[in-house]
């Protein structure tokens, strides 16, 4: 194993042994090949730098690396933006571990040598973002690289395979031509992406969030610091924005547009579909802190003569969060809300039972101007897992559930 | 939930929730102060504790050898302190990094680990200043230090890894009460006000060395680098975003002048007293509170051994979990204390290290405190110009601050702020390092 650390510096011969500079930096070509150490800087003091190409390699070790072609057959150095420098982009840079689910720093990076028709090919094997790769920074150049070696081994190594790296990169056209995707993290859960999310600078959050698919980034901006929410919201374009907070459920979207300036919601609104922006804007009219602000207009309502047969092949039917989904809400011939059914008794029951005989005892209810407090207090006297909140005619109009209320009490 | 650097914010968070829900009922005025409201904290925590037990030393002694004369120089240290805080605020409003995290960024691992270690040293000395400082005031109230400094060490640590929420939250609110302590000192030495308030205005300037000493002596022990470590990483854990930027700078300049107040309260009350009653040789804060008792009654020498004790407890409190935190940030170690031992052994390690040892060195007998008093001052003085030169090269990079670099008409005046402070702070430390070699006859 070679280190980056290691390698800057070292004396470039060509050829025929002849002294052509250091070596001060390593590029990748991810586009080419995404591992691969594809280009060698060789400043040369008040000389223009060159640029050496892997197949022009024959040699590397710490100090010294050889080439097989003269000075003359290398190209001066022009600026590329689609190159991965390994000192600028990678060291010292935050990355997040895809495996280990965390934002990191890299203190060194890690080369494998690969021979390949009589030269040498560099590939990044993992990045160090422990100790050993720590004390070859500080001590690179002041102590023998032999000595550093087998002291390292002594140390505690953590690092990460290359394949589990995923590069933070803000500029838009920049990750695009380093090849930057993130569809890594869009596997992840996006309680950790959020986490991981809040570590980073507003730049980097905001590239984030810009490229990863809009199902993700709803979920991720919903787990997210209200305060960074609206922040990354803010610098979104409207339409963009919309397409994001359509994925997110009503009431989710409406605490989200509540804490943004008027104008700006009202321009993200402008970019919704019709009907999801109504829902949110009815929702917007009420008082965070009542429970028609924690109310979520979604919700499973079915009529009370209705047996469990035919609800549950209505429900195959439907696009359901399924996750959240546990209890269904009953009406009367009316459309009056008259009771509640856990999805659990449903279960158990017979096909042709009755969602009248299902129901839960006793019947509770508020209105949309109840306080959080008396929601909260309805929650823990009868240990509801939701509450259904309705209008003057006793029409249900959304519902509260158990999570809303962890989280603002967690929020409290 | 446990206190951790971010729930020190959280607390205050709290605390200013309340006031917010008061203040955004009512009428415009009451509104645009809860706008404010929302992002105080992080300016006003990090210059009260800035008054620690090493800088209330110094005022004590600028006001006891030099009365009103020094009051002047305040004025021109409210700007430079808030100058200099405002950069690291714009910078972790702007960037959303902290310090540590751009140093090691731009300038690589070498001087990110030099700022740490010197980091480290310097903080370690101020801690031992801050529970030098509890062992003294409470000495003064009959509490031997054998017994003070443990139990305050025990609870400084417990407080942080194991204080729920609203303990720590009803403790916080208590420590900053207690600031006022020295309002009601100087208003017990009955001081004249008139001749401060002109002495504050109007500058004098006496061209003695000593005179000169103990002005820069105000300004090193006022502004101390690790103080811009910790507004900078507090705003980011704060998410102040751009558009509140203006109420963070707004936070910045009330703790600038606040800090200041204290600063004032203090020299006015040694000038009124010890200093008129000839006591020009006052050379720590307990001294003078003894001294107070028979010239201003009983409460004026309790109220300022009490400002003592709770400045130093503060401090105690805040600087060992910061300097472990921006360390940890700096040098990439997992940091908070969310995770568990195992996770972050660096973090817990260099925690306990500080509150430890600095509790520990206050513990051994005959050691000479005013020694650490002079090392916390010297080390100060050594890491403030790297740290200043860091912040100034940082906040004038293009591709990092966008359009929020300084201004030439700012960048002037930082400069100018920056090479006086860096005079100053060296001209400290050589001080300092001749009266280590030379100790006055005491």
């Amino acid at each position: 194993m070679l280190y980056a650390t290691e390698l800057m510096g070292s004396a470039a011969y060509d050829g025929q042994d002849n002294f052509v500079g250091r070596v001060r930096e390593f590029f990748i070509e991810p586009a080419e090949q995404p591992n691969r150490v594809s280009h060698f800087l060789i400043s040369r003091g008040r000389f223009q730098p060159l640029v050496a190409r892997y197949d022009q390699v024959s040699k590397v070790a710490p100090g010294r690396i050889d080439l097989n072609v003269s000075e003359r057959a290398l190209d001066a150095y022009q600026p590329n933006e689609s190159w991965l420098a390994v000192r600028k982009d990678l060291l010292d840079q935050q990355i997040i571990d895809t495996e280990g689910r965390k934002v990191v720093r890299v203190n060194d990076v890690d080369l494998a040598e690969h021979r390949t028709n009589g030269n040498i090919e560099l590939r990044i094997a993992q990045v160090d973002v422990g100790l050993p790769g720590a004390m070859r920074r500080l001590f690179q150049g002041l102590a023998p690289s032999k000595l550093m070696r087998s002291l390292q081994t002594k140390l505690p190594q953590r690092a990460i395979l290359w394949e589990f790296v995923n590069l933070i990169e803000p500029d838009p056209l920049r990750r695009v031509k380093l090849r930057i995707t993130h569809e890594k993290l869009e596997d992840l859960h996006p309680a950790d992406l959020a986490e991981m999310m809040e570590q980073l600078s507003a730049a980097e959050r905001q590239g984030i969030i810009a490229s990863l698919d809009e199902e993700t980034a709803a979920a991720v901006l919903a787990e997210l610091d209200e305060r960074l929410t609206t922040q990354i919201v803010e610098k979104l374009d409207p339409e963009k924005a919309a397409d994001i907070i359509e994925e997110m459920a009503p009431d989710a979207a409406a605490d989200l547009l509540a804490d943004l300036p008027k104008e700006t919601s009202e321009e993200v609104l402008d970019e919704m579909p019709n009907q999801e922006a109504k829902e949110v804007r009815e929702l917007l009219a009420y008082d965070p802190s009542t429970a028609g602000g924690m109310m979520n207009t979604e919700f499973v309502y079915v009529s009370e003569q209705s047996t469990r047969e035919e609800v549950l092949e209505w429900m195959r039917n439907q696009e359901l969060n399924l996750e959240q989904l546990d209890t269904i809400v009953v009406l009367d011939k009316d459309a009056r809300y008259c009771g509640t059914v856990p999805v659990a008794r449903m279960l158990l029951a017979a096909p042709e039972q009755r969602m009248s005989e299902m129901k839960t005892e006793p019947l509770v209810s508020v209105t949309p101007d109840a306080s959080e407090k008396d929601v909260f207090e309805l929650f823990d006297k009868y240990n509801l897992r939701m509450l259904t909140v309705i209008d003057d005619l006793h029409h249900p109009i959304g519902t509260v559930t158990v999570d809303d209320v962890v989280s603002r009490l967690v929020n409290a | 939930m446990p206190l951790n650097f971010s729930s020190i914010n959280n607390v205050i968070d709290g605390l200013r929730a309340r006031t917010f829900e008061f203040f955004s009922r009512g009428k415009a005025w009451r509104r645009r102060i809860a706008l404010f409201l929302a992002v105080v904290g992080p300016g006003i925590i990090t210059s009260n504790v800035d008054n620690d037990a090493g800088g209330i030393a110094t005022y004590t002694q600028a006001g006891s050898a030099y009365g009103y004369t020094l009051l002047w120089s305040l004025v021109p240290m409210t700007i430079a302190l808030y100058v200099t805080e405002e950069m690291c605020a714009r910078m972790g409003v702007i960037t959303g990094k902290g310090l540590s995290d751009l140093i090691r960024e731009e300038f690589g691992f070498r001087p990110t680990f030099f700022v740490m270690i010197t980091g480290f040293l310097v903080d370690l000395f101020n801690v031992v200043a801050e529970f030098a400082g509890v062992a003294a005031s409470m000495e003064l109230f009959g509490i031997s230090r054998y017994f003070a400094v443990p139990v305050a060490a025990v609870l400084v640590w417990f407080l942080v890894l194991k204080g729920t929420y609203r303990q720590v939250e009803i403790i916080f609110l208590i420590l900053c009460v207690f600031y006022s302590s020295y309002l009601f000192s100087a208003l017990l030495s009955k001081p004249d006000w008139i001749l401060a308030a002109r002495m504050t205005v109007v500058p004098t300037i006496h061209l003695d060395v000593s005179y000169l000493l103990i002005l820069t002596a105000l300004v090193g022990t006022t502004i101390a680098p690790w103080q811009f470590f910790y507004l900078q990483a507090s705003f980011v854990e704060k998410k102040v975003g751009q558009r509140q930027y203006p109420q963070a700078r707004l936070d910045v300049l009330v703790g600038s002048i606040s800090c200041m107040i204290i600063v004032f309260f203090i020299i006015v009350c040694t000038a009124a007293t010890l200093h008129r009653a000839g006591m020009t040789n006052i050379t720590d804060a307990v001294d003078a509170a003894k001294a107070l008792i028979p010239l201003a009654g009983k409460w004026a020498g309790f109220t300022f051994a009490f400002g003592l004790l709770n400045a130093s407890l503060f401090a105690a409190t805040i600087l060992p979990l910061s300097t472990a935190h921006v360390i940890c940030e700096g040098m990439g170690f997992e940091a908070g204390i969310d995770h568990k031992f195992r996770e972050a052994p660096a973090f817990y390690w260099l925690y306990t290290i500080l509150i430890l040892v600095g509790a520990g060195i206050v513990l051994i007998p005959h050691v000479p405190l005013w020694k650490i008093f002079i090392y916390s001052q010297v080390g100060n003085g050594v890491w403030l110009p790297i740290v200043v030169i860091f912040i100034l090269l940082l906040v004038n990079r293009k591709d990092l601050m966008g359009e929020h670099t300084n201004t030439f008409t700012f960048n002037v005046l930082a400069w100018t702020i920056a090479i006086a402070m860096i005079i100053l702070a060296l001209a400290l430390s050589v001080q300092g390092i001749i009266q280590a070699i030379h100790p006055p006859v005491s």
